[in-house]
């Protein structure tokens, strides 16, 4: 039985405990020796995002100190399973047990497709959902094929939440256009942030979602504030806290 | 300089404009997913395209030599300019020793890069630009606010109140259709008077020592066979190395450019018109130091679609003089600090990394991991203010230490929803001008996983 690392990151731990545990609740649940190891803090991305790699360093060190150990480490999010494995070589390569961590850190989605090998979802969620295709793990991670390449389309996150009982997954005019949010971007260009993520807010109305959904908290953090500024009747839900409900095989 | 933010917030402030713009742009990003679409082969294309480039950069000076030797026997004179001011001078000594005072322009952007126009127009010579989108910024004394599309910004009824005023059509005719009659009646009277023509140059191939221009109206092609005298001007990464390498690349490029299969010219130019004479100049300005730098090398590939600028979320809603360099949007972040950094330092922040440019980009530049790397450059020759630096340091060390980090978020949790909401609100809070703080819970997620474990254990 492999050992999973589960990596929360900071925000997460702190604004959205909820995301957190559905992770934890979810893996278990599906049979997973999961662990939660209570040294962890944040991969760093705040730091690296702003050029400061220097700063980033510490982190990108702490982390393969806490979870090289690990079979699998999987974390609620793409852009921070992104800078493990599209950015820590930087400060990591060449060091023991960076390869095994870097080839074995998955974003959940991901690990409950490509090595969990989830095919089946058993549960009800009768909502309109709109699904939020964050851009890190869109196009860093290829959860599912971005609008802009011309493969087979394909899509990791829709494949598990489409199998729910009841769900409607809205159709969105662009369905994979950045929400606004990019780390520090959400307050160095506060202003073209916070138009982008309500040009998002408003193609997820039109196509009549509820509930907007994603991978990544830090994207529906973004969208939350502005959805509980303006008032809308709309929620947002890691994937996470969604298949948390349902059996999964 | 002031940064990118502080142009592009009155912009996107004007929100009907904002998304007007928006909403122009990727309609152009959706005509070149369905032209894209249309070719099964995109991205093996996609893929050749950059290894052509590469190669081609690799060996650029064996290649740019080579084009010299066939462009002379095609009796074209090659100039070569270290600079925009030696490429001026050279511009402006052809036009001078044939005592030529009235010029007409297709579309350059090298030219714009040198500022040609207003160095030549110093020195009594009448510059015309003749792609519309250029006449029309020309006559309002702006620079293009695109690449492709140098216009874009402006509204049908902007461009009627412009032509009333310089080309006497009616007042508040706005009709596309006129407006362009309009133009081309003036243009033709510029073509007529004109006794040089100067074009950009989109492909150079060595083994011919010949050229390639692709414009939209044919403007380059009245330019160029009227008058007798024909200056085309190119970076010297315009090179590549076979005429068989255009199957690729003009396939590429109008698709991404506008969503056309292919401009409504595209022009081979192998030698002067009969009796007359063909001049290229061919520019460095600052590029051989980009080939120098491993990790901005490839931006170089650039063919100058346009299409990261019109698929980019920023761009959209900030407008090119948002960026404040001939070349704006994501290729522009890095060409413009390339060329100098320090009054461009904001612009590899300008952008979320959504990586939407690199994955529409033809040629497959990895346009948002540069601009992550291009942020590190910054802070290193410590162009990112000393407050963000230090801010960043102190997270980082916060973030380092387990016991800090559970302290602090702990103390945030605990003190911020019992602070008055003026107080967290006020202008030191940025994030909180549009936007809710996030919840702040009593517990964090460790707490609450350390629960469940002890549930479970107790059951
Ligand atoms: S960087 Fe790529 S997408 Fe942007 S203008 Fe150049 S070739 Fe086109």
């Amino acid at each position: 039985m492999p050992r999973v690392g589960l990596f929360i990151p900071c925000y997460i731990d702190q604004f959205y405990p909820q995301v957190g545990l559905a992770s934890w609740r979810l893996l278990r649940r599906l049979g997973i020796e999961v662990e939660f190891p209570e040294e962890q803090t944040c991969c760093g991305q705040p730091m690296a995002n702003s050029g400061c790699a220097e700063c980033t360093r510490p982190l990108a060190e702490k982390f393969l100190r806490i979870f090289g150990k690990y079979d699998y480490v999987v974390a609620p999010s793409g852009s921070c399973v992104s800078m493990v494995r599209n950015h820590y070589a930087q400060w990591l390569s060449g060091r023991e047990g960076f390869d095994h961590l870097r080839a074995n850190t998955f974003e959940l989605c991901e690990y409950l497709v490509d090595v969990a090998r989830v095919s089946k979802i058993d549960g009800d969620f009768p909502c309109k959902v709109g699904l939020h295709m964050s851009c890190h793990g869109l196009r860093e991670l290829r959860l599912a094929r971005s609008s802009e390449l011309m493969v087979k389309p394909f899509n990791k996150v829709r494949f598990l939440l489409g199998q729910l009982r009841g769900i409607e997954i809205v159709e969105l005019t662009r369905p994979d256009e950045c929400c606004g949010f990019g780390g520090t971007f959400a307050v160095n260009e506060e202003a073209v942030s916070c138009l982008m993520g309500r040009d998002r807010l408003a193609d997820h109305e039109r196509a009549g979602a509820e509930i907007i959904t994603g991978f990544d908290t830090s994207c529906l953090m973004h969208l939350e504030g502005l959805i509980r500024r303006e008032k809308k009747p709309l929620r947002v839900m890691h994937v996470a806290e969604i298949l948390e409900q349902a059996r999964l095989s | 300089m002031i940064g990118h933010a502080e142009k592009a917030a009155p912009f996107a402030a004007n929100e009907k404009r904002a998304h007007w713009h928006d909403q122009a742009l990727w309609f152009v990003r959706l005509k070149r997913d369905r032209q894209a679409e249309s070719i099964p082969e995109w991205e093996e294309l996609r893929q050749t395209a950059s290894a052509i480039k590469a190669h081609t950069l690799s060996r650029i000076a064996d290649y740019l030599e080579e084009f010299e030797r066939n462009a002379t026997n095609n009796r074209i004179q090659v100039h070569w300019a270290c600079d925009a001011a030696e490429h001026n001078a050279i511009v402006h000594k052809i036009l001078a020793d044939r005592g030529i005072t009235r010029l007409v322009k297709s579309k350059s952007m090298l030219t714009e890069e040198c500022h040609l126009n207003p160095y030549l127009e110093a020195r009594g010579i009448e510059v015309t630009d003749t792609d519309l989108g250029e006449r029309i910024v020309q006559l309002r004394h702006e620079p293009p606010s695109h690449i492709v599309l140098p216009a874009i910004h402006l509204k049908k009824e902007d461009i009627g109140e412009l032509f009333h005023k310089e080309l006497g059509t009616q007042a508040g005719a706005s009709d596309p259709k006129y407006l362009t009659e309009a133009a081309r009646g003036h243009l033709r009277q510029k073509f007529m008077a004109a006794q040089a023509g100067l074009t950009g140059v989109n492909f150079a191939v060595a083994e011919t020592g010949g050229f390639v221009v692709c414009t939209n109206e044919g403007n380059a092609d009245m330019g160029t066979s009227l008058p007798r005298v024909h200056i085309a001007c190119m970076g010297f990464e315009k090179l590549v190395p076979r005429s068989k390498d255009l199957a690729v690349f003009l396939r590429l490029l109008a698709r991404s450019a506008t969503g056309q299969p292919v401009t409504s010219y595209t022009t081979h130019f192998h030698g002067p018109v009969r009796g007359g004479e063909l001049h290229i100049v061919i520019v460095d300005n600052g590029r051989s130091t980009i080939l120098g730098q491993e990790t901005f090398r490839r931006s170089l590939s650039c063919i100058r679609c346009g299409a990261c600028m019109n698929t980019c979320p920023v761009f959209r809603r900030s407008g090119g003089y948002s960026y404040g360099y001939t070349i704006p949007g994501p290729i522009g972040s890095l060409l413009a600090p390339l060329r100098d950094p320090k009054n461009f330092a904001s612009l590899p922040f300008a952008s979320s990394l959504c990586g939407s440019c690199s994955d529409v980009c033809p040629v497959k530049i990895d346009l948002h991991h540069e601009l992550y790397a291009f942020r590190q450059d910054m802070v290193r020759g410590k162009r990112v203010p000393l407050a963000k630096r230090l801010a960043m340091a102190g997270m980082s060390y916060v973030l380092a230490q387990t016991w800090a980090y559970r302290l602090a978020g702990g103390l945030m949790r605990g003190i911020v929803p019992r602070m008055p909401r003026a107080l967290v609100y006020g202008p030191w809070n940025p994030w909180g001008r549009q936007r809710e703080l996030p919840p702040m819970p009593r517990h964090s997620a460790r707490g609450l996983i350390q629960r469940d474990l002890t549930q479970k254990g107790a059951k």
